[in-house]
C-alpha cells in the first residue's frame, strides 16, 4: 500500500515542532534560534529570501547561527546571494549545495569559496529559469521570506518590494513546504494582502525593516561626455528608426544617460510618444524627468528602488500600485513581461568577444546573471507582431517569406570601448571561459549569447549584427566599433568601410551627430538633487547619494 | 507637470572648470590671463614624485571687467590635485593680490581647494600665509577681495583660512567651507563623531546653507554662473574699511555665536536655535524658500 | 611619467586666427591639451607627457587618426595626461581644434 500523504505528514511534524516555540503563528525573536532548529532538517532544500533587492536579513543571520553538528547539508535555492550571512551558511558547513541567480555584492567571495570547494554549485541561473525550477525539480522544503507587515493570521503585506515573494510562496506552500516570514511589525490589519495567510505558517516580528539594496540609482553627476555620445547614438540610430516603444533598460550609466536625454535630445528629434512609452523597469530615479515631461505611459517593475516609494505612489497612472497606494512589484511577472512583451533590451556589459558573446564575469568575480539574459534574449515562443520586431526580423532574413518569418527582439549592448581602469570592452577570449575551465563547469557563464545580440553601440558607432551575412562580416562589424582596443586596431579597414557603406556600421557623422555636441548640458538632470527637484520633492534619495 | 529642458543656457558652477567659470563671470571677451599655460610655469616639485603636471599649476589668474568695472580674477581648478596650493599656484595668487593693492583693483577669488598640496607642503603652507597677508594689506588699502565658494573640492584647509580674510564670501549650496575635511575629522575623532560617507551630514555641517545661516558667508546663490556673477557685482558695490575695530567686532561676534550654539550636537539644532520654523526641511528647500527661511540668520557683516 | 613625441604631416591647416587654445584638465582619466600655432602649416607636432606607461602604440593610432580627420596643420600640441582613455583623448583633441578655430572676440 502506497502512502500518498508523506509530505503532508512531514509538514505536520514541522508545524507541531515549530508550534512549541510560537504563540499561534507568531514566533517571538528570542525563540527564533530554537524555532529554526526545530523546523529545519538536515538535507532540506531551503529558499532563503535573498532577492535582487530585499533581504530576509534576520532569518539569514539566524540560519547562519545554527550549529552544523545539528543541521547540515542544506541545499540553498535562492535568487540572490547578497548578504555576507548568505555565504557564512556555507563557510560554517550548514549548507553544501547552491543554486542561484545573482551575487553582485558577494561576487568576489563566492568565487573564492567556489574555488575553495566550500560550495557545491548546482548552476547559475537566470531569474525566470530558477523560478521555473522551483516548480519542477528545485521545490523548497522551507522558505524563509521577508515582508513589511503581517496580521496574526499570517496575511502578509510586502509593500513596494514584493519582488520574488509570491513565486517562492506559491512553489513552497502548495507543495507541502513550510513558509516562515520575517516582518517589520505585526498589525491588526495589513494595508493590503499580498500573500494570503493560509500559505504562511509562521511570522517573526523583526522590529525593524528588512535590508534593501539601492541598486538602480545612478548619479547623473558621474555621467561622462562619452556616455552621452553613446546615448545619442542609441536614441537616433536605434530607438528612432525601429520606433521602440516597449523596452527594458539595464543598469548602468549609458542607459541612465539615455533616460536623461529623452526630454532634451529626444524631444528635439520629435520622438515623444513614438519611443519609450512602455517599460519593464525598476523605478529608476533617472527616468523621473522623462516621466514628468509626459514621455512614459506605463511601467511594470521587478522591485522598487530605495527613496522612490513616495514618487511612485504619487504617479499611479504610470506605475502598478495597490489599493494601499504603494507600488506592487513582482519579479517573475516583470521578467516574463520583459521577455515577451518588450521589443528591446539595452544594457552594458564588461566583455564582448569577436563573435558577439558577452559576459560580466571576470576571473576573480562571479556576479551571476540576474535577469539580463531573460531580457536580453530572443523569445522563440513569441507570436504577436510589432513594428520593431518585424523590422528586425526582416533585416535578419530579407529574402524569406514575410508571413512565415519570425521577428527579432532587439538586444543591444552599449558601452565605451574602454571601461573602468581602462579595461577594454572587446576581447579575443572571454574571461568566462577561463573560469569555466578552472571550475570544471559544463557551460561558460555567458550573459548574452552572440545569436541573441542584434546591435553593439560604442562611442565609435553602431554595429548592426542583424545585417551581417557571415562570420567574417560579423567579426569586422564588431572590430569596426571597437575603437582603439587591440581588437579595434586589428580591423580590416577596407571591409569595415564596405560594411559602413551598407549601413551595417554607422558612425556618428553618418547619423548627423557631432561628437562635440555630446555635452553634459544635454542631460535633463545633472545631479541627484536635480532629480529630487524634478520629482517635486517626492524622490528621497538615501544619504550616500546626496550632496546637499 | 514640470517641463524638463536642456540646461544649455545655464552653467553649473559646481561642474564648470576654472576657465569656464571665469568666462561666465566676467564681461564677455574681457579676460586677459597673466602667466598663461603657454608659459608652462609649472610646479618644480611634482616631477620628483612622478606625478603629472598642469601648464597653469591649477590656477588661472588675470584681469577682466565685471559689469564694465575692471577687476582681477583668480580661479582654482578643483579637479587638478584637488585644487591644492603648491609653490607656483600660491605665488600666482600672492602676486595678483600684491598687484591689486598697488593698482587699487578689486579681486575675485574663485576657490576650489582641498588645502595645501602634500607633495609641496612647506611651500604651500608658506603660500597660505603670504596670501593671507597680501589680502589684509590689500584690504587695508581699500581693495575689496571677494571669495566665491561652490566648486567640487569645496574650500578646505588653508583655503578656508584665506576665505576667512576676504571682504565678502559668496557661497552656493554645493560649496563647503571647513578647516578640516570630513575624512580628516573621521580619522581623528572616529566614525561616531563624524561619518564622512554620510553625505547629508557633510553638507549640513559644512555646506553653503549652514555657513550662510551661521554668518560664515555673506551671500547665498544658486549653483549657476549668472547668479554668481550678479552676486559678485552686488558685492563689489560696498567697500568697507578694515582695521582693529573690525577684528574686535568679529571676535565678540564669534564669542556670542559660541555661547548661543556651543551646546548644539548637529546643524539642525543650530537652525532650531535660530528660530527656523521647520529646521529639518532646510536642506531640501529651493533657493528662494531658503532665503525666506534664513531671515533670522546670524549676521555675517561685522568682520567684513 | 612617460614622454612621447610625434611629428606628422597634416593636409589641412587649422582654421581661425587664435594663437592658442587650451581644453581639459589633468585629473584621473582626463588630460589637458594645449594647442599653439607654432608649427609649419603642413605639419602637426604633438608632445605627450603621460602617467600611464606602455601605451605608445595606442597614442600613435589616436593622434594619426586625429591628424587625418581634423584640420591640424600648423599646430604644436602639448598634452599632459592623467591616464585618459583613448576616446577621451580623441574628444579633447577635437575640442581643442574647435576652440582654436573659434572667432576672436
Amino acid at each position: 500500500m502506497s502512502d500518498w500523504g508523506m509530505q503532508k505528514a512531514a509538514l505536520g511534524e514541522r508545524l507541531a515542532a515549530g508550534q512549541r516555540h510560537a504563540n499561534g503563528k507568531v514566533v517571538p525573536i528570542p525563540s527564533l534560534p530554537a524555532f529554526l532548529k526545530s523546523v529545519i532538517r538536515s538535507g532540506d532544500r531551503v529558499c532563503l529570501e535573498g532577492d535582487n533587492q530585499k533581504q530576509a536579513d534576520i532569518l539569514a543571520s539566524s540560519l547562519a547561527n545554527l550549529d552544523p553538528a545539528e543541521i547540515s547539508d542544506l541545499h540553498m535555492v535562492q535568487s540572490g546571494i547578497v548578504l555576507p550571512s548568505h555565504l557564512d551558511i556555507f563557510e560554517k558547513g550548514i549548507a553544501r549545495r547552491l543554486d542561484f541567480s545573482y551575487s553582485g555584492p558577494q561576487s568576489a567571495r563566492i568565487a573564492r569559496m567556489l574555488f575553495g570547494g566550500k560550495i557545491e554549485l548546482g548552476a547559475v541561473h537566470t531569474y525566470l529559469e530558477l523560478f521555473a525550477r522551483y516548480f519542477i525539480d528545485l521545490t523548497p522544503n522551507v522558505a524563509l521570506i521577508a515582508a513589511v507587515s503581517a496580521d496574526k493570521d499570517g496575511n502578509l503585506y510586502t509593500g513596494p518590494n514584493t519582488e520574488d515573494t509570491p513565486t517562492v510562496v506559491e512553489a513552497t506552500s502548495y507543495k507541502n513546504g513550510l513558509v516562515v516570514a520575517q516582518v517589520t511589525e505585526i498589525v491588526d490589519k495589513v494595508p493590503r494582502v499580498d500573500i494570503p495567510g493560509d500559505l504562511v505558517h509562521f511570522v517573526v516580528e523583526a522590529g525593524r525593516p528588512f535590508y534593501v539594496e539601492p541598486l538602480f540609482t545612478r548619479d547623473p553627476a558621474a555621467i561622462t561626455e562619452t556616455q552621452i555620445l553613446t546615448a545619442m547614438l542609441a536614441i537616433k540610430g536605434i530607438y528612432a528608426p525601429y520606433g521602440v516603444r516597449r523596452l527594458n533598460h539595464g543598469i548602468g550609466f549609458n542607459t541612465a544617460a539615455i533616460e536623461l536625454l529623452l526630454p532634451t535630445y529626444g524631444e528635439k528629434l520629435g520622438l515623444k510618444g513614438k519611443v519609450c512609452t512602455h517599460f519593464a523597469l525598476n523605478p529608476h530615479p533617472t527616468l523621473i524627468p522623462a516621466i514628468e515631461a509626459g514621455w512614459v505611459e506605463q511601467i511594470h517593475s521587478f522591485g522598487s528602488e530605495v527613496g522612490m516609494e513616495d514618487y511612485v505612489a504619487a504617479r499611479p497612472d504610470v506605475f502598478f500600485t495597490g489599493p494601499d497606494g504603494s507600488l506592487r512589484s513582482n519579479r517573475a511577472f516583470c521578467q516574463t513581461a520583459g521577455l515577451y512583451a518588450c521589443d528591446m533590451f539595452i544594457g552594458s556589459t564588461l566583455q564582448i568577444d569577436l563573435e558577439g558573446h558577452s559576459s560580466t564575469v571576470t576571473t576573480s568575480r562571479i556576479a551571476g546573471f540576474g535577469g539580463a539574459p531573460n531580457m536580453g534574449s530572443d523569445p522563440r515562443g513569441r507570436r504577436h507582431p510589432s513594428e520593431p520586431w518585424l523590422k528586425a526580423g526582416a533585416e535578419a532574413a530579407p529574402g524569406s517569406d514575410a508571413a512565415l518569418r519570425r521577428g527579432r527582439k532587439l538586444v543591444v549592448q552599449i558601452g565605451e570601448t574602454f571601461g573602468e581602469r581602462n579595461a577594454p570592452l572587446f576581447v579575443e577570449r572571454l574571461d568566462a571561459l577561463e573560469l569555466a575551465s578552472a571550475l570544471k563547469l559544463d557551460l561558460a557563464p555567458v550573459m548574452v549569447y552572440s545569436d541573441d545580440v542584434t546591435h553593439i553601440v560604442t562611442e565609435e558607432g553602431i554595429a548592426n549584427l542583424l545585417m551581417c551575412r557571415d562570420k567574417d562580416e560579423r567579426e569586422q562589424a564588431i572590430r569596426g566599433v571597437a575603437g582603439y582596443t587591440d581588437i579595434g586596431r586589428a580591423r580590416d579597414p577596407k571591409l569595415v568601410e564596405k560594411l559602413r557603406a551598407r549601413g551595417v556600421i554607422r558612425r556618428p557623422e553618418d547619423l548627423g551627430i557631432d561628437p562635440l555636441d555630446a555635452d553634459r548640458r544635454l542631460l535633463a538632470a545633472r545631479s541627484i538633487k536635480d532629480l529630487m527637484l524634478a520629482s517635486g520633492g517626492l524622490y528621497r534619495p538615501p544619504s550616500r547619494f546626496r550632496n546637499w | 507637470m514640470t517641463a524638463a529642458t536642456a540646461n544649455t543656457d545655464s552653467l553649473s558652477w559646481y561642474e564648470a572648470s576654472a576657465r569656464q567659470r571665469i568666462d561666465a563671470l566676467v564681461d564677455p571677451g574681457s579676460f586677459v590671463e597673466f602667466i598663461g599655460p603657454e608659459q608652462r610655469e609649472m610646479s618644480p616639485h611634482l616631477a620628483i614624485f612622478d606625478l603629472p603636471e598642469q601648464f597653469d599649476d591649477g590656477i588661472v589668474i588675470g584681469r577682466g571687467r565685471l559689469d564694465s568695472s575692471p577687476v582681477f580674477v583668480a580661479a582654482q581648478e578643483g579637479r587638478f590635485m584637488g585644487g591644492a596650493f603648491g609653490e607656483v599656484h600660491g605665488a600666482k595668487l600672492t602676486g595678483l593680490l600684491r598687484a591689486a593693492r598697488t593698482l587699487r583693483q578689486d579681486v575675485l577669488i574663485l576657490f576650489d581647494t582641498g588645502g595645501v598640496r602634500l607633495q609641496e607642503a612647506n611651500a604651500g603652507e608658506l603660500a597660505i600665509a603670504e596670501i593671507m597677508r597680501a589680502i589684509v594689506e590689500a584690504r587695508r588699502a581699500g581693495v575689496n577681495v571677494i571669495g566665491v565658494i561652490g566648486g567640487r573640492a569645496g574650500c578646505y584647509g588653508g583655503g578656508s583660512l584665506i576665505a576667512g580674510t576676504c571682504s565678502r564670501l559668496i557661497v552656493s549650496e554645493q560649496g563647503r567651507i571647513s578647516v578640516s575635511g570630513p575624512e580628516v575629522i573621521e580619522t581623528n575623532k572616529g566614525i561616531e563623531e563624524f561619518d564622512s560617507r554620510d553625505r547629508a551630514l557633510v553638507w549640513r555641517t559644512m555646506g553653503g546653507k549652514h555657513r550662510y545661516l551661521i554668518g560664515g558667508a555673506d551671500a547665498f546663490v544658486d549653483d549657476e554662473a549668472q547668479a554668481v556673477r550678479q552676486a559678485a557685482i552686488d558685492a563689489l558695490e560696498v567697500t568697507r574699511g578694515y582695521g582693529v575695530a573690525n577684528l574686535e567686532a568679529e571676535q565678540s561676534r564669534l564669542e556670542r555665536r559660541l555661547q548661543r550654539f556651543g551646546a548644539a550636537r548637529d546643524a539642525v539644532d543650530v537652525w532650531q536655535a535660530l528660530g527656523i520654523d521647520k529646521p529639518t526641511d532646510i536642506p531640501a528647500l529651493p533657493t528662494d524658500a531658503f532665503l525666506a527661511a534664513a531671515n533670522n540668520r546670524e549676521n555675517a557683516d561685522d568682520a567684513r | 611619467m612617460e614622454t612621447l613625441s610625434f611629428r606628422l604631416s597634416a593636409s589641412t591647416r587649422a582654421g581661425g586666427t587664435r594663437m592658442q587654445a587650451i581644453v581639459g584638465v589633468v585629473a584621473s582619466g582626463n588630460l589637458e591639451v594645449l594647442l599653439e600655432r607654432a608649427a609649419p602649416a603642413d605639419s602637426c607636432m604633438i608632445d605627450i607627457t603621460t602617467a600611464a606607461h606602455g601605451f605608445g602604440a595606442v597614442w600613435e593610432a589616436v593622434v594619426r587618426d586625429f591628424v587625418d580627420r581634423r584640420p591640424a596643420g600648423g599646430l604644436r600640441i602639448s598634452i599632459n595626461d592623467g591616464g585618459a582613455r583613448p576616446d577621451t583623448v580623441a574628444l579633447r583633441l577635437a575640442q581643442g581644434v574647435r576652440k582654436i578655430e573659434e572667432p576672436e572676440r
